[in-house]
């Protein structure tokens, strides 16, 4: 097969700027910041940090399951419209991301806050206030919010070019709607699935600033630690062994999921 | 849609080509300045456009600004290598870490003679006792801003405000461990720049204490959060408790009686520079009364310039709060660098803070059952799938 | 059924445009809080147009989100098409490979890259090796994973009869990945694509760290504002950013609609021929 040739530039392409800088961040983590000699204190250290990791990896499962369940109907949805709606819908999903983060999860927090925009809307109307920041709820929702479109636009693309005829055997041969669903829409979605967790959980875990804005003091995630090492602490060693675990935790966890498809289908994302 | 996209690329890269080609003509050199973020009047609201003004004074000198979040951040740019910059504005304990580690150049006064309207009291400071290497851009001080409508007269006066149970949920607090751990330290009477691990523990113990009635860790929100009272107090840098009030008139501002922290944010030039003379020339344009006081004006924060307060409206020159007096400012300690180890320390002290009393088992649990969960399921989905294909095989057989 | 997702999905279209309502609001607000609504003005985009600097900025950003995603999408495409065709642990490999820039904190990637660079730069001799281009390479590999994680689930649900056929009519392989496989997969390339320009556009902290001084985007400015608060003339840029993308999109929808069914008369018309 020469076609698999073709990835060879791409290859090339992410050892040099994905595998070198890996090295260069394993360096770091094996070597002591003060003296530059190789120690393991670094990694030693990480045990502190372990209430940390469980809950950044705890909060974005959640976030990751929301987002595939609101992201699931909107997918179908969408793949069942016109092609001209289609494809307006789904650059409508993506534009929202087009503007900063920082300013989205700002208006956020603008919403959210105790004299924020929903509840002054709630008192003016003679409610009282309800607690909607500074607590793990938020930040789900800004991770929610956040990834929701790396979770509709693989669906979707899926979704669209099952082809119908299946959906119509499958009836004449007596499903039901729901067993139309479970026994051919949804095996035939699961490479979308699949993508759609990877690109939500991956990053959702080593998300920060959502916590820092919508958290309380108590919710920081592993990714605000990593960014204080680089930035408060000038400790880069320490943040490099911080993130080696957090990607090794990662790949485990994606690990663990792909276990799921590739029984005998094709698997998308695989170790 | 491709041809579209490329058509507007083409026009984009023209536009922003065009100038810099006009520019390459006559003998420019550009100077790259880094600074903290909206830290310069940027001709907002009909104030002075620093930066066109230099260009227009020296036009064959040209500024490209770029902006950092933290002096900390801006130390890590530097360490990575990679670009030059001739003009750096970091904090005071910075620009003596700089010092320390040889990456600033020596500055030659003689080419910024406008140094001379600098206060003989901010030169040859502690973080660069020779003067040879920074000149101050502001300065200020860091109290207690306090709403009136909500915080009772008699609890004010000391740090104790931050820590008073009565304003639970109310409170805001830095969210970086130097000026943090500087609240702390002032409160319990210990030097804000102590490395002992027994007192920095202590007073990670009092930031520990106040967690639970600290509303969020915050710096630019502090803003918004104090002039729309969803907090009530807060510890911010006094220039801009001054832009805060002519939000929110409620607003009040004390300078703790424990001590505070004075801050100096300088000009420096880092090891590296391409162009020092033109460089000195911006700095010594800074340094201009006319333009200081513009600037500073715009900024909020206090001028280290006796000549530029003159040209200042003087609502805010006089305003003691901008300007404490002398025996305010007595009780004002500057930071110093502190070493490594020091700062490793108290980074790790402060992550324990923020992340202490968190209910650990409670997420090992989840955590557990989600994984234990998902192998669950990953059975139950194997099984099913075996025993639905041993189906198949045995009716394929008895066919 | 359909009618309730119908409805969910409106829902879900307003949750997703919540903020973008609030910073327009804000955007038109005289006060400088964006939760409290003061009185209407236009003053935050005289502001804004008076600020060059911010222009400049946002010209430097969609030059780098267009030319990155154009770049991300043809080797990400290429490549899925390669994976594509690979097996076993040879495919496990690239798969992890396309997971790490993804798997890493921005930050992380960041400083590594710019390490890198830096490295490079001495190797090269070369001044102040960040700028332009660093910024590029750097945007296109945190792209890359996104467009094939797209490409990949559309190249498992072709059917691979499909090329072979083409290949049986005569095609060269190119022309069968032309005319058969590019266009089974646009869906996803088109995702991947969206995708791409999106994180480009939005991306602050691995953009802080790789580039100079000489080329710097948008939202590595704006995430410098951390001891003053955000001035309403941003909110006014992202506003008007935001209504000139929605624009530029129906607009191609538009032209594409009204090119299809042009297409079809003639086809309609030639038939009849």
């Amino acid at each position: 097969m020469k076609r698999k040739w073709l990835s060879g530039p791409y290859v090339l392409w992410m050892v040099l700027f994905t595998l070198i800088p890996l090295g260069v961040v394993l360096y770091f983590a094996l070597t002591d910041a003060a003296t530059g000699k190789f120690t393991l204190s670094n990694l030693a250290k990480i045990a502190d940090y372990w209430p940390i990791f469980l809950r950044s990896i705890w909060l974005s499962i959640i976030a990751t399951l929301i987002c595939l369940l609101i992201g699931y109907p909107v997918a179908y949805f969408i793949a069942h419209c016109k092609p001209t709606t289609q494809r307006l819908l789904q650059m409508m999903i993506m534009l929202p991301m087009c503007i900063s983060f920082l300013l989205r999860t700002l208006a956020w927090v603008a919403l959210l806050d105790d004299t924020g925009i929903i509840n002054n809307f709630l008192t003016s109307i003679g409610l009282s206030p309800l607690p909607l920041i500074r607590n793990n709820g938020a930040v789900i929702l800004g991770m929610v919010y956040n990834y929701l479109p790396y979770m509709i636009l693989p669906l979707f693309t899926v979704l669209m070019k099952i082809d119908p005829r299946l959906i119509e055997a499958a009836e004449d041969l007596g499903c039901n709607s729901r067993q139309v669903f479970s026994r051919v829409i949804l095996p035939l979605s699961v490479p979308g699935i699949v993508s759609g967790i990877t690109m939500v959980f991956v990053p959702a875990v080593s998300t920060f600033y959502i916590s820092q804005k919508l958290g309380s003091p108590g919710t920081i995630l592993i990714g605000d630690v990593i960014e204080s090492q680089f930035k408060a602490a000038y400790n880069p060693n320490f943040g490099a062994a911080l993130s080696l675990v957090l990607m090794v935790l990662i790949f485990v966890c994606v690990g663990v999921m792909n276990r799921f498809t590739n029984d005998d289908e094709e698997s998308m994302v695989t170790l | 849609m491709k041809r579209l996209l490329s058509l507007l690329l083409i026009a984009i890269l023209l536009v922003n080509a065009l100038p810099a080609a006009v520019f390459a003509a006559e003998e420019t050199v550009t100077i790259n300045i880094y600074n903290w973020g909206q830290y310069i009047s940027d001709g907002t609201d009909d104030c002075i456009d620093v930066i066109s003004e230099f260009e227009a004074a020296y036009p064959n000198i040209k500024v490209n600004y770029m902006t950092f979040d933290s002096n900390e951040s801006m130390y890590t740019k530097l360490k990575a290598g990679g670009s030059t910059f001739d003009i750096i504005i970091p904090s005071d304990y910075m620009v003596q870490k700089l010092i320390e580690e040889d990456m600033l150049e020596q500055l030659d006064f003689s080419n910024i003679p406008n140094f001379e309207y600098i206060d003989d009291s901010f030169k040859n400071l502690a973080y660069d006792p020779e003067n040879l290497y920074s000149v101050p851009y502001t300065w200020g001080c860091v109290g207690v801003i306090y709403n009136t409508k909500y915080v009772d007269p008699e609890d004010i006066g000391s740090w104790d405000l931050l820590w008073n149970a009565k304003y639970a949920g109310k409170i805001l607090m830095f969210d970086n461990p130097r000026d943090a751990f500087a609240i702390a330290e002032a409160k319990l009477g210990y030097s804000i720049n102590t490395e002992d691990s027994t007192l920095l523990t202590l007073a990670a113990n009092e930031l520990r204490a106040q967690k639970p009635l600290v509303q969020a860790y915050v710096m630019d929100q502090i803003f918004d959060k104090m002039e729309r009272g969803e907090a009530w107090i807060a510890p911010y840098y006094a220039g801009d408790y001054l832009l805060m009030v002519e939000e929110n008139p409620d607003l009040a501002f004390y300078f703790p009686e424990e001590g505070f922290n004075r801050f100096v944010d300088a000009i420096c030039v880092p090891k590296g520079a391409e162009h020092k003379d033109a460089a000195e020339a911006f700095i010594n344009f800074l340094l201009d009364p006319e333009i200081c006081a513009q600037n500073l004006e715009y900024l909020g924060y206090s001028a280290p310039s006796s000549a530029a307060k003159e040209l200042m409206d003087p609502e805010l020159a006089d305003n003691p709060i901008a300007y404490p007096d002398e025996e305010t400012l007595a009780n004002g300690s500057f930071f110093s660098a502190l070493s490594q180890r020091g700062t490793q320390e108290m980074d790790s002290l402060w992550t324990m803070v923020k992340t202490a009393d968190t209910a650990t088992t409670v997420y090992l649990i989840m955590t557990i059952a989600a994984i234990a969960l998902v192998v669950f399921l990953w059975i139950f989905f194997k099984v099913r799938k075996r025993k639905r294909k041993a189906r198949r095989c045995a009716k394929w057989k008895t066919a | 059924m359909r009618r309730t997702n119908r409805i969910f999905t409106i829902l879900v279209f307003i949750f997703l445009y919540i903020p973008m309502i609030v910073l327009a609001v804000a955007s038109f607000n005289k006060g400088k809080d964006i939760a409290v609504f003061q009185g209407f003005t236009l003053n935050q985009y005289k502001e804004l147009f008076r600020d060059d600097n911010l222009l400049r900025l946002l010209g430097n950003s969609v030059i780098i989100a267009v030319l990155s995603m154009t770049i991300a999408t043809v080797l990400g495409t290429v490549a899925a098409v390669g994976i594509h065709s690979m097996r076993g642990k040879l495919r496990s490999a690239v798969m992890g490979l396309t997971n790490i820039p993804m798997t890493n904190p921005d930050i992380v990637t960041g400083v590594s890259l710019a390490l890198l660079f830096a490295f490079v730069g001495v190797l090269l001799r070369i001044n102040a090796v960040l700028g332009f281009w660093t910024l590029l390479i750097a945007h296109i590999t945190f792209s890359l994973p996104y467009v094939i994680l797209n490409v990949m689930p559309k190249l498992a649900q072709m059917d691979p009869n499909l090329t072979e056929a083409a290949l049986d009519l005569g095609c060269t392989p190119v022309q069968a990945f032309f005319k058969v496989v590019l266009h089974e997969i646009m869906p996803g390339i088109v995702s991947g694509a969206l995708m791409a320009f999106t994180m480009s556009l939005d991306d602050f902290v691995i953009s802080y760290f790789v580039t100079g001084s000489g080329f710097v985007t948008l939202p590595v400015e704006i995430y410098s504002y951390t001891k003053k608060p955000i001035q309403p003339k941003v909110y006014a840029m992202f506003t008007l950013m935001f209504v000139a993308i929605l624009l530029l999109m129906v607009t191609m929808n538009l032209l594409q609609a009204r090119d299809n069914s042009r297409r079809k008369k003639l086809r309609k018309r030639e038939a009849y021929r």
